[in-house]
């Protein structure tokens, strides 16, 4: 875990697999620490007609927690990534179809939001939708000494006196989501977005080199 | 032509703008916001009026109206006794919900609540624990075993965006109204009392105000949008904020990205909001005290 001031952000161990369910048509799951999300894509397909929008797609993100059924949290955590996603994703390329995201939580050790961002991202990906830019999530947490902890275990975010998550975009490095609680400063937001600008270079980097790993096969 | 719809005195006709705005809504908007203005004449960080009427309620504890241009919400706060959690068994709690019903917009079903209620309610209980305006330990009467619980419900009567702003200043007013009447627990049979006559009001400590912005087209930034202007912007955006600068919550559900500088205006503006809206209540508050 890291101390915000010095060069390097350190995250937990990430790692990633794609495509490793049949019948989605792109799936992935993603491992950050101890907390694991597993994703699933379904699209373009045949959208219902309440739904149906006549200039896009209609994207439907659903996330699934380990146990129980979906709560209010569970919703507003779904509208984030949805809304994220539709930022990326080109979907003015398929009016009239449904794309649905599912989300199952695996195990719940921090930092859940950014994974099940990072886990979306590599599913949409696997599913070869056009997208305009990349995503990634980080979370960030301010302790009771004002330090900065990225990638915080859950136990580090109950202790926390603020935590932040936000998605960053691939291109521009920009905060396309923000989703924040506890109470914190103008200046400990600042810190923290550049923070997580830092750690998302690490994430992008991961992404490059497990999808040039993944097709260095099939290319040769 | 186009850009000179924003002059009061325009060439073109009434029905051909009405047809213009149907017809090309996004188009429409475009050509006021190219001239730093909105359709409905405001400046880009303007707020539309708003009103607070407070005690509009009188079967409940606490209660207030608010009004944003045509947005109405109302909060009612009701006062419940019970027992206290084991894991918190020296605090009360408070439950927030935010219900969108038909009546308010066509957008709307009957039924469960929908996804952006929902994500309201969650919104502003994030903003309560976070903002701890009221430290839960003053809800406790007698540690262990009774405690107070306020179900603060706020409807919205009239949806023209902006719902999240208006649900905080009126949960905000209701609260600062909240009367909560003396409970004394009988050691001997261990029930408990309540004196109706004899009532208090709640310790505020902090005073959190929402301010919300929508981004049009990547780049331009306006405040409290209406509905029509929510529908097209490409992101929102809502900065809570109290009189001492913290922050409690910078909730963009997503869309389009946002440099740090246009971060910073927002920031600015919802602190000159806050101030407002902390004047505003105040304002009514003691007016109210001098009516009676």
């Amino acid at each position: 875990m890291e101390v915000c001031g010095s060069s390097n952000v350190s995250l937990r161990e990430f790692g990633c697999e794609q495509s490793l369910l049949s019948r989605p048509d792109g799936s992935a799951s993603f491992i950050q620490g101890d907390t694991s999300v597993l994703a699933g894509v379904y699209g373009p397909a045949e959208v219902k007609v309440s739904k149906e929008i006549y200039d896009r797609a209609t994207l439907e993100v659903l996330i699934q927690p380990k146990v129980g059924l979906p709560s209010v949290r569970e919703r507003s955590q779904e509208q984030c990534v949805r809304e994220t996603c539709e930022a990326s994703l080109l979907l003015s390329l398929h009016p009239r179809s449904s794309l649905t995201l599912i989300l199952q939580v695996l195990h719940d050790d921090g930092s859940l939001l950014s994974c099940a961002l990072n886990a979306a991202c590599m599913a949409l990906m696997d599913a070869g939708l056009p997208m305009s830019c990349l995503f990634c999530g980080v979370t960030c947490a301010i302790d009771t000494d004002g330090q900065i902890i990225t990638d915080p275990t859950a136990a580090q975010e109950k202790e926390s006196r603020a935590l932040m998550t936000f998605a960053i975009d691939s291109t521009e490095r920009r905060v396309l989501m923000s989703s924040t609680k506890g109470s914190f400063t103008v200046h400990e937001l600042q810190q923290c977005i550049a923070v997580s600008q830092k750690a998302s270079e690490k994430i992008f980097q991961f992404y490059r080199d497990s999808v040039r790993r993944r097709y260095s096969k099939t290319l040769e | 032509m186009i850009g000179s719809v924003c002059v009061t005195q325009s060439p073109v006709s009434p029905s051909f703008l009405l047809h213009f705005r149907t017809a090309e809504p996004l188009e429409y908007h475009r050509s006021f916001l190219k001239e730093n203005c909105r359709p409905d004449g405001r400046e880009l960080s303007e707020f539309r009026t708003t009103t607070l009427n407070i005690g509009s309620i009188s079967t409940a504890d606490g209660s207030a109206l608010v009004k944003v241009g045509n947005t109405t919400v109302i909060c009612g706060i009701k006062a419940e006794l019970a027992n206290p959690t084991v894991e918190a068994p020296g605090k009360g709690y408070i439950v927030p919900n935010v219900d969108l019903p038909p009546l308010c917009s066509s957008r709307f079903r009957p039924g469960p609540p929908g996804e952006q209620a929902q994500a309201a309610s969650q919104f502003i209980a994030d903003v309560i624990e976070s903002s701890e305006v009221i430290q839960t330990e003053d809800l406790c009467i007698e540690r262990g075993k009774l405690c107070w619980v306020l179900y603060c419900d706020m409807m919205c009567l009239d949806y023209d965006g902006n719902v999240l702003d208006a649900c905080v200043v009126a949960l905000l007013a209701a609260l600062k109204n909240t009367q909560l009447p003396e409970v004394t627990v009988n050691t001997e049979t261990c029930t408990p009392g309540v004196t109706l006559e004899k009532r208090h009001g709640l310790r505020i400590n902090k005073h959190p105000v929402a301010t919300s912005f929508c981004i049009f087209d990547d780049s331009i930034l306006i405040v409290d949008p209406t509905a029509e202007e929510e529908s097209l912007a490409t992101a929102q955006l809502t900065v809570v904020t109290d009189e001492e600068d913290r922050l409690y919550s910078l909730h963009k559900p997503g869309g389009t990205s946002l440099s740090g500088q246009k971060l910073q205006e927002c920031i600015s503006r919802a602190t000159a909001r806050q101030r407002e809206i902390q004047k505003l209540i105040n304002k009514v508050i003691h007016s109210v005290k001098t009516a009676q």
